[in-house]
């Protein structure tokens, strides 16, 4: 904890859990996806379902997934600004089960196609989990930044990374592997202490075993 | 954070000679890695948002529920009108409080101080001080440091979330914290300074969270007040040399347990107190549907 955790941060009202948590859940998707998005489909659970009308939440949400940080005043005309920009979107109510109150489940497509899933949490404070990418369980606070690698559950790709990684001087803040089965798809979660270069990416996307690498970058966002 | 307790934040003031707000900054460069300037810029950023989130008060806006607005701008006009029973320093005091609960509400820009349901306490009484008696910005500054010494210590010991100690953990840690920084800034000692955030929380203890419909809006804009008032109460009484019976340290460690003690329906579920009214119902449906 420092001073700063304390005093602010500046953000746009009312909430910092249903509002500007919800703008960084938008945000982090954006760019986990790294391109813009055509369309979007938000099932909101618990007290985001409940209350997060009153907090903007869905507007904050839409916010996010344009590009727009908790302390912007455009936050609150997000649905006009999707509309501009031809970003279609839609919200349901969603049980998602053991998730926590503040929760929601995002389907995402990329103008170019890419696709994305994700279950993300607003925990407080502004602080965010992502608890699932892919249909994949995950813990991914995105306070760092993040590798999310899908792999083959075989021997060797988990040395593998850590290898490359090592030799390109990134150091593993923290590391944590997940299977759906034996010899089934894999997801390693790395969260790094430097940022990871486009090089080293693509190193690592052209390993074999490796199937798909994406890539939160904690570096202001640049165009896609 | 290297700060458990108020009295460890005096001592070590007192070891080395320095001010409160110094021992702060201090830390905060360890903690961070960064130099004065670099925190202290970082801090004028936060203050002077303050600022500009109080002048840019938009006096037509209602919250999406139509709950709460207009309110800052009714008491700025019973201010000028000499309406006032607590003299026009009291008044701006409240105006303030109210127009940043009402900006937060209207999804406006502000400084969550320490939380967004929170964010009128500080500022109310920083800019009004700073406004009636011309004080420099550098002095504003130190005055926020001290404000979040208090604040860290209470983090690490109750909490400053409403969901988990209820308001007094919200607008009673933000009153705390400005009565801290008012006794600095009205002259008073490091003990004074913390005298007056262990009378200022003691005066909230037990203030429940019961917002209608769960909104930060029903009854919390109007708490920033009964925030910011109790704080200048709190640092006159400590600046004029009346102390808290029950230690600083004390009263931060009741506000946990008694925050502890709340049944969940008084923590921020929109389900207890004046939530649970029957206009406080009736409105939660509007807002649902």
């Amino acid at each position: 904890m420092n001073v700063f955790d304390i005093m602010g941060p500046i953000m746009v009202g009312p909430s910092s859990s249903h509002t500007a948590g919800a703008v960084r859940i938008g945000y982090t998707a954006r760019q986990l996806l790294r391109e813009e998005i055509k369309s979007a489909k938000l099932y909101l659970h618990g007290s985001f379902l409940a209350t997060g009308k009153g907090h903007g939440t869905d507007k904050a949400l839409i916010a996010g997934l344009l590009g727009i940080k908790p302390d912007d005043e455009r936050i609150i005309q997000s649905f006009d600004l999707a509309k501009e920009r031809g970003m279609e979107y839609s919200f349901e109510g969603i049980e998602l089960k053991g998730a926590h109150p503040n929760s929601v489940l995002l389907k995402l497509e990329g103008v170019r196609g890419t696709q994305l899933e994700l279950v993300a949490s607003s925990i407080g404070g502004g602080l965010i989990v992502i608890n699932q990418i892919d249909g994949v369980k995950a813990d991914i606070t995105a306070s760092y930044p993040t590798l999310i690698i899908h792999n083959v559950d075989e021997p060797g790709h988990v040395s593998m990374v850590a290898t490359i990684l090592g030799q390109q001087a990134v150091n593993i803040a923290t590391m944590h592997i997940y299977r759906d089965k034996r010899g089934g798809n894999a997801v390693m979660i790395i969260e790094c202490d430097q940022e990871v270069t486009p090089d080293t990416i693509a190193m690592l996307r052209s390993t074999s075993g490796i199937k798909k690498v994406t890539y939160l970058s904690m570096e202001e966002e640049h165009e896609f | 954070m290297s700060f458990r307790s108020l009295d460890e934040i005096v001592s070590k003031c007192e070891e080395q000679k320095k001010p409160f707000w110094r021992i702060i900054l201090e830390d905060d460069m360890e903690e961070r890695m960064v130099s004065a300037e670099e925190s202290m810029k970082l801090m004028e950023k936060l203050y002077l948002t303050m600022k500009s989130a109080d002048a840019s008060y938009d006096d037509k806006l209602m919250s999406s529920s139509r709950l709460v607005g207009q309110d800052g701008a009714r008491m700025d006009r019973a201010v000028r009108e000499g309406k006032v029973i607590g003299g026009d320093f009291i008044g701006v005091v409240i105006a303030k409080a109210l127009k940043m609960g009402e900006s937060n509400a209207c999804m406006k820009k502000i400084v969550a101080a320490p939380t967004a349901g929170s964010c009128g306490v500080i500022p109310a009484v920083l800019l009004t001080y700073e406004e009636k008696y011309q004080v420099p910005l550098e002095r504003m500054l130190e005055a926020m440091y001290v404000a979040s010494g208090i604040g860290e210590v209470i983090a690490e010991r109750a909490s400053l979330s409403g969901a988990a100690g209820g308001c007094q953990a919200e607008i009673g840690s933000a009153s705390a914290m400005a009565a801290g920084a008012l006794a600095y800034l009205n002259g008073g000692d490091n003990l004074s300074i913390i005298h007056a955030a262990a009378m200022s929380l003691k005066n909230l203890l037990g203030l429940v969270c019961d917002t209608v419909g769960g909104l930060v809006e029903v009854p919390c804009v109007k708490r920033n007040v009964v925030g910011a008032v109790n704080a200048i109460a709190s640092a006159d009484m400590a600046v004029a040399g009346i102390v808290s019976r029950i230690p600083p340290d004390e009263v931060i460690d009741a506000m946990r347990e008694v925050g502890e003690a709340l049944p969940k329906s008084l923590r921020e579920t929109g389900e207890g107190g004046l939530a649970a009214t029957p206009t406080g119902q009736e409105v939660m449906k509007h807002i649902i549907r």
